[in-house]
């Protein structure tokens, strides 16, 4: 795991300074996350990550779990999926069982920090405990997309977030009407991930060889999962209209799930769609194959996020700190990291992306000045560091409600 | 006189950084927008005004504010959004007359193109009202002479430029920047102080500032080291 040190070389020695500064204003205070894992999905992988960096600036984070039998998590999974807009059958039986696990966590859990820090619906019941504990500041970080949320579900969450003294929200489009505070936090990459990190040549000519991808013609990529909201077809045709006038190959590359079998239909059909072009190439990448994905990132001319929509965009966040040159939906988390014509290309159709792409290939100079502009975006926006700052700002704006802080 | 002084006070550097705070009020159209710039609080007109300078180091400074960004991106305004684009900020020294002058210019452009009101925005690309929170600490840092100042500015974040250039003047209030009043109050470098405060920094990128300022004080530097002429030398300034 990289030390707080390690980052110094990508942003600086005087923001980590900076970081170590804003550490030591937390002083005496106890940070208490909360979630519903350790391991898997995107928020265990933040706080696997953050809490050890915190603790090593010298702020005392710390990091506890609610219980859940698969009932609970079938209920909370569906509640996830209605709060992102998706369409769901929401039963009164899902809410009682979410209800009485709840109420057996608030017995069981041992709540103890200063700043109650509780990540997504899970555990947002827990804050019933705040009564008992009149000095605590308690922080809801939601880290779903909930612009378009199922009324039904979030109604129910409603009076629960009412009780918290801050909100936290990833977009500016995610935010509700409500009564308490709330905080824009974007998400993050770490720069040293092996998704992120640099690599060597020969790496990234081994994984091209891997895959069978020639070097002699510009590639054109999308990373993403196999979606119908990732548009990969539409990436198809966007990569036909270019081709007719530009020589060129296309890569789409995600993670498939097997248990998914939407992600299985739209593989299949993504294939169908790719038919018999050997410059097409589609290819299914196991989970934990970071490395891999990095390697086709960087030898790619043009990476497109042709989303239909998008939470945050993260696989936007790593081709801008791969300096590359982008084109993405104007969509979610997208126009944040992609300013049109300054870091990148936005696009709202297939032929908008098709036009987009040519001028990319056409204009090398153009395209090199977008994706370095990009990387510069992402190292002051959205790197890690800048995470950790935000996180430890918003711990120090529960003890002071003033625009202007004096520290 | 060339010679470099010691200050009366040393310099002492501090940094700025803030978070964003979400307001949930947003703006589909001219009018909408309009009317909540109006009542918003200043540190709203001051993170749609001033946010680009930090959050954007590109390699070419960005256009300077949110509002003529939206208007020229979103709602295709684009004789509107230039001239917001435009506003001379360095020309105001509160929140308020800034305010007033984007009001101004707004109201302008709806009464020359009244068709500018049935625009709108789609769903998901409304314009949403944020406000920056600052946290204000001193930095390890501190300068007693111009030599050392130039060797801090060197070393500190952009934020603690950026806090000292923009922020004390504009949102504190202290009417211009830290550096200047400074450098003419503790070293008597009115000259220097005067060119810094004359630049327009809102057209540079926060490192080609931290630059430009080094280069000045340079400057200023090599000339203290240069002999004096005979004419000095025969007429010293008392």
């Amino acid at each position: 795991m990289p030390k707080i040190t390690d980052y110094e070389p990508i942003v600086g020695i005087n923001t980590v300074e900076e970081l170590r500064i804003l550490a030591g204003k937390l002083q005496g205070k106890v940070i208490q996350n909360i979630n519903s894992t350790a391991v898997g999905g995107g928020v265990a992988e933040i706080l696997n990550r953050m809490v050890p960096l915190l603790q090593e600036l010298g702020v005392d984070a710390r990091w506890d779990f609610i219980k859940g039998g698969e009932s609970f998590f079938n209920a909370t999974k569906k509640f996830h999926n209605a709060l992102h807009g998706k369409s769901e059958e929401i039963t009164p039986q899902m809410f009682e069982i979410f209800m009485e696990t709840s109420q057996r966590n608030i017995d069981e859990v041992k709540i103890y920090g200063d700043i109650m820090f509780i990540h997504d619906p899970q555990p947002i019941v827990l804050v019933k405990k705040k009564d008992s504990m009149p000095n605590s500041k308690w922080i809801w970080r939601c880290h779903i997309d909930v612009s378009t949320p199922n009324k039904q579900v979030w109604d129910f969450l409603t009076p629960f977030i009412h009780q918290y003294d801050g909100a936290v929200f990833s977009a500016p489009g995610f935010s509700q009407p409500l009564p308490i505070r709330q905080f824009l936090i974007s998400p993050s990459i770490d720069p040293l991930s092996d998704k992120n990190k640099d690599l060597p040549q020969e790496t990234i000519d081994k994984v091209l060889e891997k895959y069978h991808i020639p070097k002699d013609k510009p590639i054109i990529t999308q990373i993403s999962r196999f979606d119908y909201l990732k548009d990969p077809v539409g990436v198809i045709e966007a990569y036909r209209l270019v081709k007719k006038r530009i020589d060129c190959q296309l890569i789409i590359a995600g993670g498939t799930a097997t248990d998914d079998p939407e992600s299985t239909k739209v593989f299949a059909e993504t294939k169908e769609a790719a038919g018999s072009d050997t410059d097409i190439h589609i290819l299914p990448i196991p989970s934990g194959s970071d490395i891999e994905i990095n390697a086709l990132q960087r030898a790619s001319t043009v990476i497109v996020q042709k989303s239909l929509r998008e939470g945050f965009g993260l696989t936007v966040t790593e081709a801008l700190w791969k300096a590359k040159p982008i084109v993405a939906s104007s969509t979610g988390g997208i126009p944040l990291q992609v300013k049109h014509k300054y870091s990148g290309l936005l696009c709202h159709s297939v032929s908008g992306a098709a036009f987009a792409i040519k001028q990319l290939l056409n204009s090398p100079e153009y395209a090199k000045r977008l994706g370095e502009n990009g990387r510069e975006h992402v190292r002051q926006n959205f790197l890690l560091t800048r995470h950790l700052k935000d996180y430890m700002l918003l711990f120090l704006c529960m003890y002071h409600p003033e625009d202007v802080v004096y520290l | 006189m060339n010679a470099l002084n010691k200050a009366k006070e040393p310099f002492k550097f501090y940094t700025q950084v803030s978070i964003p705070e979400l307001t949930g009020l947003k703006a589909a159209n001219i009018q909408e927008l309009l009317d909540l710039i109006k009542t918003v609080p200043g540190s709203v007109i001051y993170h749609h005004t001033h946010r680009f300078l930090q959050q954007h180091q590109y390699l070419s400074p960005e256009p300077p504010n949110d509002f003529a960004y939206w208007i020229t991106g979103i709602l295709g305004e684009e004789e509107l959004g230039e001239a917001l684009y435009s506003i001379d900020t360095i020309q105001y020294t509160t929140i308020r007359e800034l305010r007033d002058e984007i009001i101004r210019t707004i109201e302008n452009c709806i009464v020359q193109h009244p068709r500018s009101l049935h625009k709108f925005a789609t769903p998901g690309e409304e314009f949403h009202f944020v406000k920056s929170v600052s946290f204000i600490f001193q930095t390890p840092y501190t300068a007693s002479d111009l030599e050392e100042f130039q060797a801090v500015l060197q070393r500190v974040t952009i934020n603690s430029i950026y806090f000292h250039m923009f922020e004390s003047r504009l949102r504190i209030g202290r009417g211009t920047n830290d550096f200047s009043n400074w450098l003419e109050d503790s070293l008597s470098e009115k000259k220097l102080a005067n060119k810094i405060a004359s630049l327009d920094p809102y057209t540079h990128t926060m490192e080609n500032l931290r630059i430009t300022l080094i280069k000045l004080i340079e400057k200023r530097i090599v000339k203290s080291m240069e002999k004096p002429s005979e004419a000095e030398l025969a007429f010293p300034k008392p």
